[in-house]
Formats: structure tokens, sequence, C-alpha cells
């Protein structure tokens, strides 16, 4: 249990505590809930449905910064991946539909993954290739329209209830314990930790770093594939131009919340998906708390820089000075 | 321009220099004497103390003790900017300067002339081409210094920092990347310097080069002094000896002679192994139970050797046998699937992955080597973390802590717990005793016979002569990037060993004379 929420998760959940308290008090009935047809209401399932894409994406981005990579496409792929879903949704069944759009996901991981590991490019560049072309791509598969749908199974991924539980929500935990049960259960988490702390001595040690990376990075393009498929199955229709807009950075955002460094090396996927929720209950509260959106922006810098100076090592540095300093004293 | 030195006062002066990284010692007392208008080679192996002591003279690192002269005045650089300004200019081997910029603006980088804040591009390049026709370089100075020869951005480099008004001029291996024209054009522009009196320090392990070019030679051997002579009378055998340490006459070593006659069975064989332009073709033949050590000097090919035997790099020719077998070696992960170790020598940047545990370090190949479907339990890495940390006495004792935080010589160990967590067959170290203290050193030296007594194949490199003597059952020896001399049993002994490496014809000949 320690390994998959570490001590060091601490600053995180406090973070999301203190954000929570802050929440309830401008909005009184945050914690509310209540059952409707068979499914949840209230702005905490709010918060989780809403926080689910970027909880995806934060799941496959985590991996890629933990080998020293970074992954600028997903956004992109989102959008691919959703323009697919919509124009196959009324025509083909579910299953087609997410084999479609996921496939889709997977080989923009491969384009990626082969640019990084085979032919050796700068992670940040390499993926920006994509992040430019994919919107084109997904704008052509839409033929530059809003592409709605009226397929009731898809309709049901966004919007639908398991146990009370909204499907999207459903969906991300199972990946999270899926992705952790891959990642942990075999060795792929230690190798992917040892690339990313020091490639060159670890395929020294024979270590398949190439692999590790490519690997990684056709697990981002699924997971992004399938946030992008949720995205589309909420609004009923796919938005090439908007969908996934900018969220790569939020899941960057989240992954850095998470602890794991953008250095690589150590990772945590439990934290990554808490960051996204971070950031989300973030959004959330000042939607409810009336103020216009664009406090959002400064609001959200202004709890990074909170959350990542009580991670930085120098800050550390010097509560371990103060903290020795007091003890010579006494 | 400072002509005529007053020869009783040197030039620059370096006097009980200390340096320390934490426990480790890097210089200890170190003289330093540089004439105005010499040449003076500043000589040792890896580890020696060479870089450390021009960091420390040019004031990238702060110094522990001692005192810096230059003309007999005291100085203190705080910054290699400093340096400059009290008269030290520094090329190191990589050229740090912009090839994006032209020639011109990397000559009069940080000081251009200027005009109503613009700056005169005319004027720059007219100085430029001035200051480079002094070093007998007629070239087009608009372009980019990336355009040029690795040669021309040396003198380049030189012409820049003579200009900014140097008196000694430190030259860290400058002619690692040169052809041997260039080395020419170097020398020259180097030997006409030194008549305008600037005193030059020229770091270098070729040693041709050093009896060419210069006038004195300051060695240094782990972090210590251990010789100034004038080159014209220093043998090279003598040089090589002072290098590298020991008496001839303590060449009869303590070498365990345990299973001398035991017949060893061949575990990896290679015939015309080779890499053109890295290691010329070579026969090896590795036994088990047997210590090969490499020997030769800084830059000879042993690294190269260990990292082909190993698969780190392809050869591009030859045949290599594992118990017979012809196999493939084209990669680290083909050296590990057939039982290979590899211990390199930068262990921080190739060895341990600083951020993770101990056991997560000692793990790494052997799960490596399994795959990814088949994970060790977390109760198997501790077992096997626990079993090697008591059996290498790794200290501290815990297996949890990152192995970063740890010594030198215990992350050595951890190491080499590594690989023997893979039962390997063969395991090639490649100094395996450097940077770590006395009492560890003496450690591992044991654990290497144990090994090797265990069954295990060795292919051991070091730069101490009298410790590859002392384990190794053949010797190979070393010299520019090719095997020259094998030595067995009796013949292993450290005048051999010199003898072999400073064997040009002439040196050979002169030792048969005498």
């Amino acid at each position: 249990m320690t390994a998959l929420l570490p001590r060091r998760g601490l600053a995180q959940i406090l973070a999301l505590i203190v954000i929570l308290a802050v929440d309830r008090v401008v909005s009184p009935q945050f914690f509310d809930l209540r059952l409707q047809d068979g499914r949840l209401f209230g702005s905490l399932i709010d918060v989780l449905n809403r926080g689910t894409p970027v909880a995806l994406l934060s799941l496959g981005m985590v991996l890629v910064i933990a080998t020293r990579g970074i992954d600028l496409s997903v956004g992109a792929i989102m959008a691919i991946a959703g323009a697919i879903a919509a124009s196959l949704a009324d025509t083909h069944s579910l299953a087609v539909v997410l084999a479609a759009a996921l496939g889709a996901g997977l080989i923009c991981g491969l384009w990626n993954g082969f640019l990084v590991a085979v032919l050796g490019m700068q992670p940040i560049v390499a993926t920006l290739i994509l992040m430019v072309a994919g919107r084109g791509i997904a704008q052509l598969i839409t033929e530059g329209r809003i592409v709605t749908f009226s397929s009731p199974d898809l309709v049901w991924l966004g919007n639908g209830a398991i146990l009370g539980v909204p499907v999207p929500v459903a969906i991300a935990l199972g990946m999270l314990i899926l992705t952790g049960a891959v990642v942990r259960g075999s060795a792929l988490g230690l190798l992917v930790e040892a690339t990313g702390g020091n490639a060159r001595a670890s395929e020294l040690a024979g270590v398949g770093t190439r692999a590790m990376i490519l690997s990684v990075y056709v697990w981002c393009g699924v997971c992004a594939a399938l946030a992008g498929v949720i995205a589309a199955a909420d609004i009923m229709g796919a938005d090439a131009n908007n969908a996934g807009l900018w969220l790569e950075l939020d899941a960057i955002l989240a992954v850095v919340i998470g602890g794991t460094s953008l250095f690589g090396g150590r990772f945590s996927l439990v934290l990554a998906v808490l960051g996204a929720l971070i950031i989300q209950t973030m959004n959330t509260g000042i939607l409810l708390s009336g103020y216009p959106p664009e406090f959002n922006l400064l609001v959200k810098a202004v709890v990074v820089l909170t959350v990542l100076l009580l991670q930085s090592p120098k800050l550390t540095g010097f509560a371990g000075i103060a903290a020795r300093l007091r003890r010579t004293k006494a | 321009m400072q002509n005529s030195p007053d020869p009783a006062l040197p030039l620059l002066e370096v006097r009980g220099i200390s340096k320390s990284f934490g426990a480790a010692r890097a210089l200890q007392e170190v003289d330093f004497t540089l004439r105005a208008g010499e040449i003076h080679a500043l000589l040792g192996e890896n580890g020696a103390g060479k870089s450390t002591l021009i960091k420390v003279v040019t004031g990238v690192f702060p110094r522990d003790a001692g005192i810096v002269r230059i003309r007999g005045e005291a100085i203190a650089p705080r910054s290699a900017k400093a340096a400059v300004a009290a008269g030290i200019a520094t090329v190191y081997q990589e050229v740090n300067l912009l090839p994006n910029l032209s020639v011109a603006q990397n000559l009069f980088l940080d000081r251009q002339p200027m005009r109503f804040g613009i700056v005169r591009e005319g004027e720059m390049r007219r100085r430029a081409k001035a200051l480079l026709a002094d070093f007998g370089l007629d070239i087009d100075v608009a372009a980019p210094l990336g355009n040029y020869s690795v040669a021309i951005q040396h003198v380049t480099a030189i012409a820049r920092a003579v200009d900014l008004s140097a008196r000694v001029l430190i030259l860290d291996e400058p002619t690692a990347s040169l052809d041997r024209h260039e080395v020419e054009i170097l020398f020259g522009i180097m030997r006409q310097l030194a008549k305008r009196g600037i005193g030059i320090v020229f770091v270098s392990h070729f040693l041709d080069q050093v009896y060419e070019i210069s006038d004195r030679i300051t060695v240094l051997r782990n972090g210590r002094l251990v010789g100034e002579r004038e080159t014209a009378s220093l043998p090279r055998l003598e040089l090589i000896r002072l290098m590298l340490g020991r008496e001839l006459a303590e060449t009869t070593s303590a070498r365990a002679s345990a299973g001398e006659h035991r017949v060893r069975e061949v575990c990896a064989s290679f015939e015309n192994y080779g890499k053109a332009g890295y290691v010329a073709p070579f026969n090896l033949e590795l036994r088990h139970g047997e210590v090969v050590g490499l020997a030769g000097l800084l830059g000879s090919g042993r690294t190269e050797t260990a990292r082909l035997v190993f698969g780190a790099e392809r050869a591009d020719g030859g045949k290599a046998r594992v118990e017979g077998a012809p196999v493939r070696l084209q990669s680290p992960r083909d050296g590990v699937r057939h039982g290979f170790g590899y211990c390199p020598e930068e262990r921080k940047t190739d060895g341990i992955v600083a951020e993770l545990t101990v056991r997560e370090n000692i793990v790494l190949a052997l799960q490596a080597k399994r795959g990814l479907h088949r994970p060790l339990s977390r109760r198997e890495q501790d077992e096997i973390a626990r079993r090697y940390v008591k059996m290498l006495d790794i200290r501290p004792p815990d297996p949890e802590r990152p192995v970063g935080l740890l010594s030198g010589g215990n992350q050595q160990k951890v190491l080499l717990a590594r690989w023997l967590a893979t039962s390997p067959r063969l395991l090639v170290l490649d100094e395996p005793t450097r940077g770590i203290d006395v009492g560890a050193h003496a450690e591992i030296i044991r654990l290497i016979r144990d090994l090797c007594n265990d069954g295990l194949s060795l292919l051991v490199i070091s730069s101490e002569l009298d410790e590859i003597v002392t384990y190794s059952d053949r010797v190979v020896v070393l010299r520019d990037r090719a095997h020259v001399e094998e030595l067995a049993g009796e013949a292993v002994d450290v005048g051999n060993i010199l003898a072999a490496i400073a064997a040009d014809s002439v040196a050979v000949a002169l030792e048969a004379h005498t």
C-alpha cells in the first residue's frame, strides 16, 4: 500500500483538502449528493465527472514524463479520437467505434514513440508535430464541421451511470486500476523509473530503453484517445477545433502537481490522478463562487506555485537547515 | 608585451594546493611552476588531478589550501572570468565557443568595437582578420565558426584567449580531435606564442606529442605531485613509471598461484574482433576461473575493448564465441543475455541510477534479463538485496536508501551486486577501484580473486599496475588503440608491462642497452 500512496503524497492530499474546504465556503451545498434516475448528482460528482479527461490524460502523461519525456499531442489525439467516434457512432456498433478511436490513439502513440525512441528526437519537438498536425487531421475527418450523433450507446458512455456512478468516472477509475496493475504488476514500473533516472546506465544494465520509451508513448496515446471519446460522448458531438484544446498543459500540470519530476525517474499514478482532481476541484470551485472564469487561471497559477514550492528540494533544504539550527539551539 | 622575463621569478607559481570533494582528496599539496616562454606538459592518468588542478588555478573550484602567484603576485580568482583578467586563459578540448556566430563575433564576444551603441561590424572583421593573420590563418571571418574544422576552431579559441591579454595559456587536450597536419599547425602556433613570452600548459595523453613540443613535464598521480623534469632528460619508460607508479624492483608480486595448473575452459573468445577508428582488431580468449588484466595508458583502447566485449559498442569485423558457439553482440542486451556483466568506469553517468534505492539498483540487470512479464516479487527483491548487501558488506546496510547517497566504494559494490545477481559467466570491470577509499579498495581486490576462484571469468581494466599484477593471470597490454602484447604466467610483472607500454622500437632498443 505504501508503494501506491507514498508519504510524499501528503502535500497533494493537504492541498486537495484545503481547496475542498474553500469550495465548501463559497458554495455551502458543495458536499450535497442526491440520487436521481439511478445516477448521483452534486458538485463532488461534477468534479469527478469533469475531471475525467485530464485524469485519463495524466495516466499516460505520468509514464511519459517518468522516462524524461513529454507529450504535447494528447489534446490533438483527443480531437482525432473524438472525430472518429462521432463519425462512426450512428452507423457502427459501440465496439467498432471504440476500437477505431482507440486504434487511432495507438497509432498516434506509436508515431510519437518512433520519433523519440528510434529517431532520437527531443520529445517536446517530436510531439509538437502531432500537436499541430493532429488537429488538422481531426478537422479533415469532420470535414470542418461539428459532427453530432445520437447513438444511445455512445451517449451512455458520456452520460450514463453504473450503480449511480457516472460512466466516465467508472472508466477513469478502471483505467487507473488497469494501469496500476500493468505498471506495478509487471516490471514496467521499475524499468521505466530506471530509464528516466539514468537512460545510459539502464541501457548498459540490459534494459530495453527504446522499447520502454516506445510503450509509454503508445499508452499515452491510448489514454488520450479514450479521453477524446468520452469528451465527444459527453457533448454528443465532435468539435475538432476545440476538443481537448490546451488539455495537454493541464495533464502536464496534474503530473507535476502529483510530484513527478520533469527530469524523469520516480513517478506515482495515484498522485498524478490526484493532481488532475486538484485542478478540477479548483475549476469547479471558481465556477460555483460566481467569480468570472478569468480568475480561474490566476488562482490555478497560485495553487500550482504553492504545491510546487512545498515539493521543492531547495525549500525542504531550507526547512531542514532551520530544523537543525533549532535543534542545536535547544 | 612583457618581454625579457626575469628568470628568477616564475610566471605562474602554484604552491601547496589541496582540494577535497567530500571525503575524497583530489589534490594534496601540489606544486607547479610555469616559466615564461616555456611549454610545460602536465601529465597523469585519469583521476590523477590534472583537471582539478586546472580548475582550481582558473577559479572554477575554490581551493582548500595553497597559493597561486603570477609573477610573484598572489591571485585568488573566484571565476574563470576573473582568472582571465589575471592573465590565465584556458582552452578546453571541447571548444567553448558559439558555432552559430561568425568567427569575428566569437573573437570579440563581450568586447565588440562599438559606436553609438551599435557594433561596428566592419571594424570588428578587420581586427579579427589582423588577429588571425598573426596565427597564420587567412579565412573568411564573417562565416559562422561552425563551418570550419575543429583545428581552426581551436586556433580561434586560442587567438581569443591570447588576445584577452593572456600570459598563461592552458591547453587541455587540444590535439585529441586533430589530425596529424592540424597538430603541426597548432604546434607551430604554440612555439610562436612561447617565443613571445607566454607560458603554455599542455595537457595531453599523447606522449609522442609531449616529447615533440614540451620543454618540461610535471606528473601527477592520485592527486599528488610525483615529479617535475626537463623533457630532454626524462626517458619515456621513466615517465610512464612516474605516471603509473611503483618501482620496478617490487615487481615480484603476491599473485595468487592457486589453480595455476588447472585446465581452464574457454568462456568467451574473440577473433579478429575490432572496429575501425575505435580499436584495431584483436584476438582475446577469456577462460573460466581466470582474471585477464587490460593495461595501457589513458586512451590506449582499454575501455574501448571492454565495451566491444560486452556489446555496448558494435564490432565491424571479427567473430565472437561464447562457450564455443558463435554469437552476435549488438547491444548491452545481447551481452547480458549471454551472461556478461559490465561495470563501467564512469559510475555516476553509466552505472548507478542515483535516485533509485540500493535494492532497485541491484535487481535492475536481473529484472532486465528476465523481461517485463516476469517481475521479481518484492519479496524476491528484498531477499536478493539483503543477500548482496551482506555478502559485499555494503554500507549503510539499508537496501531502501537511494544509491546516490552512498560513498563511491559502496556504489561500486552495488554495481558488482547488480551483475552478480544475474549469475554471469563473464564480468568486465573498468577501473573497479578508482576513486574509492583504501579499505574498500582492498576489499574489491579480494572480491575479484574470490569470484575468479568460483569459476567466473573476469576482464579487468586498471591504471594501477601493481594492482593488475596482483590479481591477473594474464595481462593484455594496449597502446594506441591496439593490443600490442599479451603476458602470461611468470611474465606478468610491472616491468614487462611498462616495457610493453613504452615500447617504441627505439625505447626497447635503449632499454636493451642499459
